[in-house]
């Protein structure tokens, strides 16, 4: 069963930048994939196309079984909110909020009323080992820990696919890998993850690598395990 | 999980609808921004709040100066009417009323009380060093015994005249005579005419008879002894029942002098008060303009602040796309806080308003009003404002591309 599925994906930029020049990608679900080149490759745009919040100007896109093409902002929106979780380089937490309440949130565009959205932000926090630092807020956490707070976020609504963009790339050898090591328990535990990355040490860590060069995807490789 | 799953066919696939944000989430979202930057909030709600609080508190300064007069005018009665000598329709000259006026108008049915004050020719001076021609504007009258009733006037300081002081050398200085004068105690003499009186009362102010508060007041026997006063009463003060006032203005001229009605002019003084009443509040329209003014560049405040929270806050408005926001949703939310800041400042600014209103009044020894029209019509301006500033930050961020936001340096 699929969760992501592109076929001849080119992506154009006004101006004439080609950022994707047709790409074939297949995600299918419990995997964990690393999707890693130099920055200007296009994993960005990949990332934007398969988080569903660009479309693409040629090609088709599959999440989750609903061809992107067809769907409205609108409709995007609730794709959004029902199977993909989102984890940034930069954490994007909100600092005045606890990180019970930064995890809330995520579920807030779902429509699930507060209390529950609080029970699952405190179930998330604790399978990412934060049980402890339910009301601190962003500034009292360490960066690892502000990471492992947005991954809980991403994760607390169950989603089909989560989509980590350069999840390492604010953090310290020492807690990019218990990041990673999160990510790969995660995975474990049924969770179909994709981790954007320009770290080859990372991608390497990762089962499958889809290494993006120039828009293409000019390798797709599992790991001898 | 959810109820879309992709089964073997693929084709099989739910709609994808939005959810539908609650009422207090949407407040959560809208106030979330305000919690962050407090200080920046404060100052922007200041804006309005200072826009309401001058047109609420011009309403209620206004309202409470309205309903001081009103109350003045309870107390004070609108049943007096003041019969004086017009001019001559032949002669063109300033007529006289007859001799003992007063008493003939006690006759007429529904009258109550009478009294009459004649001028003389005297003017009243601190010393007789005093030039004769500084009158300071005041003037030197006969009065009889029941003006003060009549006026329904008070003595401040010392007594009335009586039947033993109405004949010698003996004055009441009217408020306004005695603050021109420098008396402040009975027994202090003042020059009148060609000798010293001494000043036996002092009167409280009198708003409906102002040309008594600038008399210096003799007795009628004294003052045609002493002042070479003529007799004739230059004004009769009358009081009614209510009900009466209006026949006894159509009887005075006839009853005073009934060979030349027409020279009687009566007024009734209390409609001078009722002028003052509605001229207090010929100034609220243009200080209500500066409120309107002081709101409106309010208004541009929060517009500005809710700008420039967009533009700062990409990539809040970026991830809570990718959680899954709308457009709509996200619009919805900087209008809400948008709406939220200047409630905030129109509600401080009410509270402002009415707080001066109720200083300014209790300061003034009035009773203190604040109309309500004045509290709703302004945090329905508030509101207002509120949508009008928060409406283009709110569509600039909803129109935002996601990708774009999350970008953002």
């Amino acid at each position: 069963m699929n969760v992501v599925e592109l076929s001849g994906v080119r992506k154009e930029y006004p101006g004439g930048v080609v950022a994707l020049a047709g790409v074939d990608l297949t995600v299918r679900r419990g995997e964990l994939v690393g999707i890693v080149g130099p920055s200007g490759s296009g994993k960005s745009t990949l990332l934007h196309i398969v988080g569903s919040l660009d479309r693409p100007t040629r090609g088709t896109v599959r999440i989750a079984g609903h061809d992107v093409a067809g769907l409205t902002d609108r409709e995007l929106a609730a794709l959004r909110a029902r199977h993909i979780g989102f984890v940034f380089q930069s954490f994007h937490l909100a600092p005045g909020l606890t990180a019970l309440d930064n995890v809330a949130d995520g579920l807030l565009y779902r429509g699930t009323p507060l209390r529950e959205r609080r029970r699952r932000a405190a179930a998330a926090l604790e399978r990412v080992g934060l049980a402890e630092r339910l009301t601190h807020r962003p500034h009292e956490l360490s960066g690892g820990q502000r990471q492992r707070v947005a991954i809980a976020r991403a994760v607390a609504g169950d989603p089909d696919l989560l989509l980590a963009d350069e999840p390492t790339g604010a953090l310290d050898t020492a807690s990019g890998g218990a990041v990673l090591e999160l990510l790969r328990d995660l995975n474990a535990e049924g969770t179909t993850i994709a981790v954007i990355t320009h770290d080859h040490e990372i991608a390497a860590a990762l089962p499958r690598r889809v290494r993006v060069r120039d828009g293409r995807v000019v390798a797709d490789e599992a790991a001898v395990r | 999980m959810t109820g879309t799953r992709m089964t073997g066919t693929r084709m099989t696939r739910t709609r994808l609808t939005p959810a539908r944000l609650r009422p207090a989430d949407v407040l959560r979202a809208g106030s979330a921004g305000l919690r962050a930057r407090p200080a920046r909030i404060v100052l922007s709600a200041l804006g309005i709040a200072i826009g309401i609080a001058t047109m609420i508190s011009v309403v209620g300064v206004s309202a409470s100066g309205k309903a001081g007069v009103i109350r003045q005018l309870e107390r004070l009665g609108t049943n007096m009417l003041v019969a004086s000598p017009g001019e001559s329709m032949f002669t063109g000259k300033q007529t006289s009323l007859p001799e003992g006026a007063e008493r003939m108008v006690l006759r007429i049915p529904g009258v109550r009380h009478a009294a009459a004050t004649g001028g003389t020719p005297a003017t009243v001076r601190r010393t007789d060093r005093v030039p004769k021609g500084e009158t300071g504007g005041l003037t030197v009258q006969a009065a009889t015994r029941d003006l003060l009733t009549t006026l329904r006037g008070r003595v401040r300081t010392g007594t009335w005249l009586n039947a033993a002081t109405g004949r010698h050398p003996a004055v009441v200085l009217g408020s306004v005579a005695a603050r021109r004068l420098g008396v402040t105690a009975p027994g202090e003499q003042v020059f009148i005419g060609d000798r010293y009186f001494t000043v036996i009362g002092i009167l409280d102010d009198l708003p409906l008879a102002p040309e008594i508060e600038r008399s210096a007041l003799v007795g009628w026997d004294a003052a045609r002894r002493l002042l070479g006063f003529d007799g004739h009463p230059t004004a009769v003060y009358q009081r009614s029942t209510d009900a009466a006032v209006a026949s006894v203005r159509a009887l005075l001229p006839r009853t005073i002098n009934p060979r030349d009605p027409q020279d009687v002019k009566v007024t009734d003084p209390s409609t001078a008060l009722r002028a003052k009443a509605a001229a207090a509040g010929a100034f609220t329209d243009l200080l209500l303009g500066l409120g309107a003014v002081a709101l409106l560049v309010g208004g541009v405040g929060v517009a500005n602040t809710m700008v420039i929270s967009v533009l700062e806050r990409r990539h809040e408005i970026g991830l809570r796309r990718s959680l899954g926001a709308t457009r709509g949703q996200i619009r919805l939310q900087f209008v809400t806080e948008s709406l939220l800041l200047s409630g905030l400042g129109g509600i401080a600014g009410a509270v402002l308003g009415a707080a001066a209103t109720f200083g300014y009044a209790t300061f003034m020894g009035l009773p203190p009003t604040v109309p309500l029209w004045s509290l709703t019509g302004g945090l329905a301006a508030t509101l207002a404002i509120g949508m009008l500033a928060g409406l283009y930050p709110a569509v600039r961020a909803a129109r935002l591309s996601p990708t774009v936001a999350l970008q953002a340096t």
